[in-house]
C-alpha cells in the first residue's frame, strides 16, 4: 500500500470561508480522505504544525505576528504551499485596515467598546502584535500555487488538490482563476 | 529695419561703448541676483553719479558670467587692458572697486577671480559668447555684438533649403536631451504638408540642478529669438511660441521685453528686413509640470489642454500644434543657430567629436569646488570638467560619480572619467547627455539614496496617463525606499530591476522610459552598495537610517519594540 | 477602399488602408487585450496592453493608435510582450483598492476578466492601499468609487466626445490623479451632468456604478457607442 499524502490546511487572517468551500466538495471528500492524511488543520485537533508535509493550503492574510510565525513554519515544513483564497493571495478585505492607523484600530476594537485589554508589554501576553500592514502570503514566503477566489469554489479547490496530489502543476481555466 | 540700419545701429553702439574710460559689468542673471547683485548695481550707480563719472563710466547689467557660486560678480573692462573679474562683491566693495580703478588707477588684489584659470581657459563659448558682455534687455547691445546679422543674411542671401543644408552641415543635434539631428528635423518640417506651420522653443527646463536654458534666456534672449526666426524662415512658419516655465519669471520677463523691442524695430513681425517673411512670437508660461518639457506634453499644454504627452507617431514635424507641422527645439539649440549661419556649418562641425558637434552648456553642481555654468566643446573628458574647470572635489573627499541628464540620466563612476563627453558615449555608459545637468557626487554620497531621490522626482512628475510610468515609478520608489530603510530582501532587488526594464520599454513618453535610468545605472556600477544595504542592512557611507527590518523578522522585532518602547 | 498587406505573427493578412494595428489584428483573428481603448472613443494609447512589436521600430508600439502600413511585420504575443502585459495588470491591481469580493462589478469587470485571461492570479507588487476620497453617491442615479479607478479616462472621453457635456475630468497628476466632477464638486451638485449614464456604461471596472446595485450586480452595456457613431457618421440608425 502506498503511503497517503500528508496534507495540512492553515487558517490565518481570514473568515474561514475557504475552508467552508473546501468542505463543500461534499461526497468527493470521501475519495480524498482515502488518499490523504490531514496532519494539521483547523478541522483537526493538532497543536503543532508537523514536519514533512506534502501540501499545505493556507487561507487568510498575514495580519499579526502569530500569522507570520505560523506561515514561516508551514513554509519551512511543507513541500508545496498553496495560497488559498483571496485573503491569502491579495489581502482582500483583511487589508482594508491598511489605510488606517493601527492604534486607532486597536482602540476602536478593544478599548472603545465593552471590555478592554491591557496595552503595552502586558498586551504581549494575551494578543499577538498586529503587523504594520496586512500582507498577502507571498510578501513573506515563496508560494508555489495561487488559488484565488472569495472563496474559491469547490471545483477549483478539488482540481487544484487533485493535481497537486498527482504531483502535477494545476492548470486551471481562465474562469477558475478570477478574484472575488 | 534694413540691413544697413542694422549695421549703423551696431556701429553707433560700439562707438558709444568704446568712448567710456571704463566699463563696469554687473552680472545680472538669477544666481548673482539671488546673492545680492541688485544692491551691488544700485550702490555702483549711486557711487558713479556721486562722483560725477556718468560720462566716463558705463555701468551695464549683463548676462551670466559663469562661476555662479562666486557671485555677485563684477567685471571691470578698460580699453587696452585685460578684464578684471571680482567675486563675492558687496555694495561696499563695489565702491572700492570703482575708486581703485578710476581714482587710484590701481586694481584691487582682493576678491579677484583670475581670468586665466582653467575654469575660463578650458571653455569654448558659442551660445554664451555674448552673455557676460551684453545687456540682455538692450537690442542695441545685442546688435553691437553682431546680433541679427545672421537673420538678415538668410533673408537676403539664402533660400530655406540652403539654411537647412547649412544646419545639416554643422552637425548640430538637439540640445534638449534626445540629440536628434537638428538639420534633419528642420528638413522634415520644411517638407511637411501644411498651410500653417509653427515654431516652438522649449524653455521648460525642469531637471533638478540644471539651469542652462534659464541662463540662456536670461542672458541673451535676442539670440534665441533670432534662432527661432531663422528656423521659421527655413521651414516656412510664421508663428512661434516660446514655452517658458512660470518658475523662471526673469527669463519670461526678459523674453517678453526682447520680443517687444524686436517687434518695434521691425525685426520680428511683418516684412522682416524688408523681405516677404513674417514671423510673430508669443510666450506661453508652463504651470510647473516636468512632463511639459516632453515635446508632445508641451504642445498639448500650449493648446490649453491638460499637459499630457500623446504617442508618436505622428511626430510634431507632421502633426503638432492644432494638427499643423510644428518644429520644436530646445532653447540652447536655437542659441546655436545664429553663430552657425554667421560662421558657417563647417566651422561648427570642426568643433567636437565625430558624431557630436559643437559645444554644450552644462550646469556644474554638487560636490565640486567651482559650481556654475560652463560651455565646453563636445568631446571634452569628464576628468577635465571635474578637475580642471570644476577645480576638483572640495574638503579632501574623493570623486564618486557624475550624474548627467537629471532624473532621466544616469550616474557615471570614476572608472569612466576619461571618457570624452558626447551623446553616444554617455548613452553607452547607461546615462544620457540630457539637457546639461551635471551633478558631481563625492564618496560620501549613497548611490541607492541618489537613485531613490530621482525616482521620487519621477513619481511625483509622472503625468499619470500610462500605467507603467504612473504605477511603475511608485512601485520602484517603494523598493528603493525599502532598500534604504533596511526592510528589503534580495528578491526585491530582482523585482526592481525587472520593473525598471519594463517601465523603460513600455512607457508612453520620454519621462517614463528614462525614469529607470538613475536606478539602472547605479545598479550597474554600484551594485555592491545595494547588496550591502540588503544583505548586511548597512549603508556603506552612513547616509541611510536602517530603522526597519524585512517582513519575516517582524515576528521578533515587533514585540521587542513594544518592550523597549515601554522602557523608554 | 484600398487594402494593405500585413504580416501578423508570421501569417499574412490584409486590412483596409488607414486601419490601426489593433483593427488589423482583430480583423485577422488576433485578439489583443485593451483597457483604455473602446470602439467609438478616441484612442489614447495609455494602458499599454496592446503594445506590439513592429519589425524595424525602435520601440514597442501601441496597436490602438498606430496606423498599419503596407508590408508591416508585427509580433503580438512574444514572450516579452506577454510578460509586460501581465506586469501591467499586476501594477494596476497594486495601485488602488481592488477588493473584487465586495465590488459591484465583480461579474462584469474588464480588469478582473483580463487578469484571468492572461493568467494573472496574484500581484507580485506590494499593494499601495491608498486612502482615497470617499465614494460619491450624491448623484440621483450614479455612484463614483475611486478605489476601483484605473484612470483609463473612458468615462471622461464618453462624457466629452459622445455626450458633449464634459462633466467628468481628471485632477492631479501621476499616481495622485483622480476623476472629478465639474469644478471638483459632488456629482449631485453638478449642473452639467445630463444623467445620461454613458460614463457608467463605459467604465471598465466598478468605479462608476448604478446606485442600488450590490456585489456583482452591475451590468454594463457599451454597444450604444457604435450605434451613436454609426448614426452620426454614416447616418444609419440601427441598434442591433
Amino acid at each position: 500500500m502506498t503511503s497517503k499524502a500528508r496534507v495540512a490546511t492553515v487558517w490565518l487572517g481570514g473568515c474561514s470561508g475557504c475552508h467552508m468551500s473546501f468542505l463543500d466538495i461534499d461526497e468527493k471528500l470521501f475519495d480524498l480522505a482515502d488518499r490523504i492524511e490531514l496532519v494539521y488543520s483547523p478541522l483537526a485537533d493538532v497543536k503543532e504544525f508537523p514536519e514533512d508535509v506534502d501540501v499545505v493550503l493556507v487561507e487568510g492574510a498575514l495580519c499579526n505576528t502569530e500569522n507570520l510565525e505560523l506561515l514561516l513554519k508551514a513554509r519551512e515544513r511543507s513541500r508545496v504551499l498553496v495560497s488559498f483564497g483571496d485573503c491569502a493571495v491579495t489581502g482582500n478585505t483583511s487589508q482594508l485596515r491598511n489605510r488606517l492607523k493601527i492604534d486607532d484600530v486597536l482602540t476602536q476594537v478593544y478599548q472603545a467598546g465593552p471590555g478592554s485589554i491591557p496595552k503595552g508589554p502586558e498586551a504581549l501576553e494575551v494578543l499577538p502584535v498586529l503587523l504594520p500592514k496586512v500582507y498577502p502570503l507571498h510578501a513573506a514566503v515563496p508560494v508555489d500555487f495561487y488559488l484565488p477566489g472569495c472563496p474559491p469554489d469547490p471545483d477549483r479547490i478539488l482540481r487544484t488538490v487533485t493535481a497537486l496530489l498527482a504531483g502535477e502543476k494545476p492548470e486551471l481555466p481562465a474562469e477558475s482563476i478570477t478574484f472575488g | 529695419m534694413t540691413r544697413e540700419e542694422l549695421r549703423t545701429m551696431a556701429m553707433k553702439e560700439q562707438e558709444q561703448k568704446a568712448a567710456f574710460r571704463c566699463r563696469l559689468l554687473v552680472c545680472y542673471s538669477s544666481p548673482c541676483l539671488s546673492s545680492g547683485a541688485e544692491a551691488v548695481y544700485k550702490a555702483l550707480l549711486a557711487a558713479v553719479h556721486e562722483r560725477n563719472l556718468d560720462v566716463e563710466v558705463d555701468v551695464t547689467r549683463t548676462g551670466c558670467v559663469g562661476p555662479c557660486s562666486r557671485g555677485p560678480l563684477v567685471t571691470v573692462r578698460r580699453p587696452g587692458c585685460e578684464d578684471v573679474i571680482y567675486q563675492h562683491v558687496t555694495p561696499e566693495f563695489v565702491v572700492r572697486i570703482l575708486e581703485a580703478h578710476l581714482v587710484e588707477n590701481r586694481p584691487l588684489t582682493e576678491n579677484v577671480l583670475p581670468g586665466d584659470v582653467p575654469f575660463f581657459a578650458k571653455q569654448l563659448k558659442v551660445v554664451l559668447a555674448n552673455s557676460a558682455s551684453i545687456d540682455p534687455e538692450s537690442l542695441e547691445s545685442y546688435v553691437s555684438m553682431g546680433g541679427f546679422t545672421a537673420l538678415s543674411k538668410v533673408l537676403e542671401e539664402m533660400t530655406p533649403e540652403q539654411v537647412v543644408e547649412e544646419i545639416k552641415k554643422s552637425g548640430l543635434r538637439g540640445r534638449g536631451g534626445g540629440g536628434f539631428p537638428t538639420g534633419l528635423k528642420w528638413d522634415l518640417v520644411r517638407k511637411a504638408q501644411g498651410e500653417k506651420k509653427y515654431i516652438v522653443a522649449n524653455g521648460d527646463e525642469g531637471d533638478p540642478g540644471a539651469y542652462m536654458d534659464r541662463t540662456t534666456m536670461e542672458s541673451d534672449p535676442f539670440l534665441v529669438l533670432e534662432g527661432m526666426a531663422i528656423a521659421a524662415y527655413a521651414v516656412g512658419a510664421d508663428q512661434g511660441y516660446f514655452y517658458v516655465r512660470a518658475e523662471y519669471p526673469l527669463a519670461a520677463e526678459r523674453l517678453a521685453k526682447a520680443i517687444k523691442k524686436a517687434e518695434k524695430a521691425e525685426i520680428l513681425g511683418n516684412r522682416i528686413f524688408g523681405s516677404s517673411f513674417n514671423f510673430r512670437v508669443d510666450i506661453r508660461l508652463g504651470a510647473g509640470a516636468f512632463v511639459c518639457g516632453e515635446e508632445t506634453g508641451l504642445l498639448t499644454s500650449i493648446m490649453g489642454r491638460r499637459g499630457q504627452p500623446y504617442p508618436r507617431p505622428p511626430f510634431p514635424a507632421n502633426s503638432g500644434l492644432w494638427g499643423s507641422p510644428t518644429l520644436i527645439n530646445n532653447v540652447e539649440t536655437f542659441g546655436n543657430i545664429a553663430p552657425i549661419i554667421n560662421r558657417g556649418g563647417d566651422w561648427y562641425a570642426s568643433i567636437g567629436t565625430e558624431k557630436s558637434k559643437g559645444t554644450k552648456i552644462f550646469a556644474l553642481a554638487g560636490e565640486i569646488s567651482n559650481t556654475g555654468l560652463i560651455e565646453v566643446p563636445m568631446g571634452i573628458t569628464l576628468r577635465e570638467v571635474v578637475y580642471e574647470i570644476g577645480g576638483g572635489i572640495p574638503g579632501g573627499a574623493g570623486f564618486k560619480a557624475a550624474q548627467t541628464g537629471g532624473p532621466s540620466g544616469g550616474c557615471i563612476p570614476a572608472d569612466y572619467l576619461d571618457t570624452p563627453i558626447d551623446y553616444d558615449n554617455l548613452a553607452s555608459l547607461g546615462s544620457i547627455m540630457g539637457s546639461g545637468g551635471l551633478v558631481i557626487m563625492n564618496d560620501r554620497s549613497c548611490m541607492v539614496d541618489v537613485a531613490r531621490f530621482f525616482m521620487d522626482f519621477c513619481r511625483d512628475e509622472s503625468c499619470g496617463k500610462c500605467i507603467p510610468c504612473r504605477v511603475g515609478t511608485s512601485q520602484m520608489l517603494g523598493y528603493l525606499e525599502k532598500i534604504c530603510n533596511g526592510s528589503a530582501v534580495m528578491e526585491d532587488l530582482e523585482k526592481l530591476r525587472e520593473l525598471a526594464e519594463m517601465v523603460q520599454e513600455t512607457s508612453l513618453c520620454g519621462l517614463g522610459f528614462t525614469s529607470p535610468n538613475p536606478t539602472l545605472s547605479t545598479l550597474r556600477y554600484f551594485r555592491a552598495e545595494y547588496e550591502a544595504h540588503i544583505r548586511e542592512r548597512r549603508c556603506p557611507v552612513g547616509v541611510c537610517v536602517m530603522s526597519e527590518v524585512p517582513l519575516r523578522e517582524l515576528v521578533a522585532e515587533l514585540p521587542r519594540r513594544i518592550r523597549e518602547g515601554s522602557k523608554a | 477602399m484600398s487594402v494593405i498587406t500585413v504580416t501578423i505573427n508570421g501569417i499574412e493578412g490584409s486590412a483596409p488602408a488607414g486601419a490601426t494595428l489593433l483593427e488589423a489584428c482583430r480583423q485577422n483573428g488576433v485578439e489583443l487585450p485593451t483597457l483604455c481603448h473602446l470602439e467609438g472613443l478616441t484612442p489614447i494609447g495609455a494602458c499599454r496592453l496592446c503594445l506590439v512589436q513592429v519589425e524595424g521600430a525602435r520601440r514597442l508600439l501601441p496597436a490602438c493608435v498606430t496606423e498599419a502600413q503596407e508590408g508591416m511585420i508585427i509580433q503580438t504575443h512574444t514572450e516579452k510582450l506577454v510578460k509586460y502585459r501581465k506586469m501591467t495588470l499586476e501594477l494596476l491591481l497594486s495601485e488602488r483598492n481592488h477588493i473584487c469580493s465586495v465590488c459591484v462589478a465583480n461579474g462584469s469587470c474588464e480588469l478582473r476578466t483580463l487578469c484571468a485571461q492572461l493568467g494573472v492570479d496574484h500581484s507580485r507588487f506590494e499593494y499601495r492601499c491608498p486612502d482615497l476620497p470617499p465614494i460619491d453617491t450624491s448623484h440621483e442615479r450614479n455612484g463614483l468609487d475611486h478605489n476601483r479607478c484605473i484612470s483609463c479616462t473612458r468615462c471622461i472621453r464618453a462624457c466629452d466626445q459622445v455626450e458633449g457635456a464634459h462633466t467628468l475630468d481628471m485632477e492631479g497628476r501621476g499616481i495622485e490623479n483622480r476623476v472629478i466632477i465639474d469644478m471638483h464638486q459632488t456629482w449631485g451638485s453638478s449642473r452639467t451632468c445630463t444623467k445620461c449614464g454613458k460614463c457608467v456604461n463605459v467604465c471598465p471596472t466598478g468605479t462608476l456604478f448604478w446606485k442600488g446595485s450590490t456585489v456583482a450586480e452591475m451590468e454594463k452595456e457599451v454597444g450604444f457607442l457604435q450605434w451613436i457613431r454609426g448614426g452620426r457618421e454614416k447616418k444609419t440608425w440601427s441598434y442591433l
